[in-house]
């Protein structure tokens, strides 16, 4: 090797070691873990009955219909049976039942509807599902909040952890350091389960795989057969761009 | 046979009934059949048909959008606003809404890519210059009408970003001395972004900017048949003629350019449907990750960023700080000196006379008799303008002065050429530090105000070097076009 590769070896790390933390920082924001997201009908219907469950005694999801569910392998028989407890036709929307007077006054603000939360939740840091998988994994006891409950990705969130049966309660550190500016930044160390739920930890990750893939699921119900119709519109508009630049070709054929 | 016969005898006839009350036939050969356009169109070209297709798919999806769509910023029984409520009933209920809803929305983001293409074909090829200098005033008034548009129905989703970004826009009409407050009341209807605005912005969007729109198209088309198309070579090719007075490199339009179009157009449907099929929201520059919260008047975004099409020149508004205005004032009362000296026209001249006058008067204002800077609303434009009332207005009037220098260009360029095919180095380098300033302003104004490219070179200082580079391509104009060293032109077209 000679001393200017060495040279310019040396610059490249020097750049790549400087840069990788700086632009983590530029993005902004926590980092974020990869969902992983499953589109077959068997995850979402699991994800279904856990977001029926879990979260639509406070969250509304009122763009979507009961009877969408039927695209994901589900008859309407056995929507009515196991997921409808809030409606009495399967046309009706996943409305709330509770009232958002007052979720106000014991939450301090309305849940919001879910209908599209994962599309909102999109960002530089990565999709909405792996915004709201982090999000469900992130929540620990704090008596300081209302609710008992904070969350690392939502600091005092109005939230209380609907999750915490399954997943048990976390006890999280936060470390405090200097970061080279004099600014003082908190960085979460370590989430630890202090009192287990009835699932395990790769249990509960599964599960919210499964809830996270079927609210993304919902942000745009049918996303996956808008695909596949898209190969055909682009087969069928290949064949039209040949055919018009042979007509093109043949009707210049005598301009020089 | 006698039956095809007598269908193209009753057709012939009913061709005839019809050309005696209306002059069909004659319009067909003025626009189309001899209608004479240069035989050596290339890329550039298609995008003047291509914008009229957007322009058609627009209308068609927003009227089937307006059938189920509600301008209504009440919630409704779960808490969600009505408008917003709507655009999400029509991307499910409806049967094909969804595509509908995508095909407009990507359809908005591809109307500014095909017309910026579109007006760059022009300064490629000085297609602005005479004898077409009202082609390109209507071409600049339908751009204004676009953005006006675009700006309006980005308020009907009734999203987080709809409403701030509304907001921060109105608002900068505040900066208007006298008149500025009452104004931006005026234009929304009530103190805040409310129902009332959504209502009249609706109205706009739906009826009165389209049909604005349509005129001006109508004049352009109108004003480009009367002259007669430039070409890659900017040589005219009225000035050889045959016999029949038919130009000598001209071609009939139809059917050598409609049949070229079609190709075109089949070529552009390909990338639309990648967009709408694969990639609706266009990676959040399309259709905005935060505009899926419903909007929320006492939630204000930690970052507002206009749509893609707006953020060049919303950068040069942000880039307008009291800091950088001094530098600024100096280099544009440089670029009005130069203007002046270099320009032929005498109303060029005084209007540089009047914006040297009108800086003078600024830079007095803020600094001399200390104009007490009025607080500004942290939400006015989502970044600290600067110190004062004074610098917002600045940042204002750069704003829309940036868009209408383009007006300008007819009068600014002075080279004894039109196409770049003859032009010298000078304005090719020019031309090209202004479209990397432009690509740079727009990647800057998508970003939050601290944003340093690879977390070192901050965006602020390359803003204003960019906003400089911007206004010196028109600033200049008169100058470089003047002195650079050109090629001579052919005397007709060269074949591709
Ligand atoms: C006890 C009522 C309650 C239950 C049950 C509940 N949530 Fe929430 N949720 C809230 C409240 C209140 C907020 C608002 C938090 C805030 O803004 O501070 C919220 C906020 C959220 C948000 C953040 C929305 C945003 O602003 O981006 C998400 C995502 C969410 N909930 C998902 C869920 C999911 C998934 C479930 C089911 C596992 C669930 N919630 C169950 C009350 C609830
Ligand atoms: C001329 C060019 C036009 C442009 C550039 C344009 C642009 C836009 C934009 C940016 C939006 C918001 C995008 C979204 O999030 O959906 C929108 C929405 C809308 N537009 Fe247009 N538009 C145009 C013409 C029209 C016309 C002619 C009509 C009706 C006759 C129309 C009706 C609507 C309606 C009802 C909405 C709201 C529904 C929705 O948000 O999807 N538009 N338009």
């Amino acid at each position: 090797m000679s001393l200017l590769n060495k040279l310019l070896a040396a610059a490249a790390l020097a750049v790549t070691m400087a840069g990788v933390p700086m632009v983590a920082q530029a993005a902004g924001g926590p980092a974020l873990d990869k969902a992983p997201v499953r589109f077959d009908d068997a995850s979402l219907q699991q994800g279904a009955k856990l977001f029926v469950n879990y979260c639509l005694s406070c969250h509304g999801a009122s763009s979507v219909r009961y009877n969408t569910l039927t695209q994901i392998g589900l008859s309407e028989q056995q929507i009515k049976d196991n997921l409808m407890f809030a409606a009495d036709k399967p046309g009706e929307q996943m409305m709330v039942a509770l009232r958002r007077d007052d979720a106000r006054k014991w939450f301090g603000v309305a849940p919001p509807d879910l209908s599209v939360i994962a599309r909102a939740r999109a960002s530089e840091q990565g999709s909405g599902a792996d915004w709201l998988y982090t999000y469900l994994r992130q929540f620990y006891r704090d008596d300081s909040r209302p609710t008992g409950w904070n969350n690392v990705l939502f600091p005092g969130v109005g939230m209380p952890h609907a999750l915490w049966g399954l997943q048990g309660e976390q006890e999280a550190h936060f470390v405090t350091k200097d970061d080279g500016h004099g600014n003082k930044v908190t960085h979460l160390e370590s989430l630890e389960i202090v009192k287990p739920g009835t699932l395990t930890k790769e249990e509960y990750d599964e599960q919210v795989a499964n809830l996270v893939s079927f609210i993304t699921w919902m942000g745009e119900p049918g996303q996956e057969t808008r695909r596949s119709m898209g190969w055909l519109v682009l087969a069928v508009l290949s064949v039209f761009a040949v055919v018009s630049w042979l007509l093109k070709r043949a009707y210049w054929k005598d301009v020089h | 046979m006698t039956c095809c016969k007598i269908v193209t005898d009753k057709a012939q006839q009913l061709l005839g009934w019809v050309d005696e009350r209306f002059p069909l036939t004659t319009l067909y050969r003025e626009h189309l059949a001899e209608y004479y356009a240069p035989k050596n169109f290339n890329f550039w070209y298609f995008f003047g048909s291509l914008a009229l297709l957007v322009l058609v798919i627009q209308i068609v999806t927003g009227i089937f959008l307006v059938m189920h769509y509600k301008p209504d910023a009440s919630l409704n029984a779960a808490g969600v606003p009505v408008a917003f409520a709507s655009v999400e009933y029509i991307m499910r209920d409806v049967a094909g809404g969804k595509f509908i809803r995508y095909m407009h929305s990507t359809g908005a983001s591809m109307f500014f890519i095909v017309v910026y293409l579109h007006m760059f074909r022009g300064l490629l090829y000085g297609s602005y210059r005479k004898p077409r200098e009202l082609i390109w005033l209507f071409g600049m008034a339908i751009f204004l009408c676009l953005m006006a548009e675009a700006f309006f129905g980005y308020l009907l989703p009734w999203g987080q970003m709809s409403f701030w970004g509304a907001q921060v826009i109105v608002n900068l009409f505040e900066a208007i001395p006298v008149i500025g407050p009452d104004l931006s009341i005026f234009i929304r209807g009530d103190f805040v972004v409310s129902d009332a605005t959504l209502n009249r912005f609706f109205a706009f969007h739906v009826i009165a900017i389209p049909l604005v729109l349509l005129g001006l198209v109508a004049a352009h088309l109108i004003a480009l048949h009367e002259v007669g198309s430039n070409n890659p070579d900017g040589v005219e090719i009225k000035k050889y003629k045959d016999a029949n007075g038919i130009p000598l490199d001209g071609i009939p339009f139809h059917p050598y350019y409609t049949v070229k179009d079609i190709f075109g157009v089949s070529i552009f449907l390909i990338v639309f449907a990648i967009i709408v099929f694969f990639a609706p929201e266009g990676g959040g520059y399309f259709l905005e990750f935060n505009n899926f919260f419903p909007a929320d008047s006492l939630k204000t975004p930690a970052h507002i960023a206009p749509v893609w099409y707006f953020t060049p020149f919303y950068s040069m508004l942000r880039a307008t700080t009291s800091d950088f205005l001094p530098v600024l004032w100096a280099f544009v009362a440089l670029i009005a000196g130069l203007t002046f000296r270099g320009t032929g026209c005498v109303w060029i001249k005084r209007a540089c006379l009047l914006l040297v006058a009108g800086l003078y008067w600024g830079f007095f204002g803020l600094t001399v008799f200390g104009f007490t800077p009025p607080p500004i609303d942290p939400v006015v434009l989502g970044v600290h303008l600067g110190r004062g009332l004074d610098a917002k207005f600045w940042g204002v009037a750069m704003m829309g002065g940036s868009v209408m220098l383009f007006g300008l260009l007819p009068w600014l360029d002075q080279s004894p050429v039109k196409s770049i095919r003859y032009k010298g180095p000078l304005f090719k380098t020019i031309l090209t530090l202004f479209v990397i300033s432009f690509v740079l302003l727009g990647f800057l104004g998508t970003k939050a105000p601290g944003y340093a490219f690879f977390g070192l070179i901050p965006g602020g200082p390359v803003a204003a070097i960019c906003t400089i580079l911007y206004l010196a391509f028109f600033g200049l104009m008169p100058w470089y076009s003047r002195i650079d060293k050109t090629k001579p032109e052919p005397e007709r077209v060269t074949s591709k």
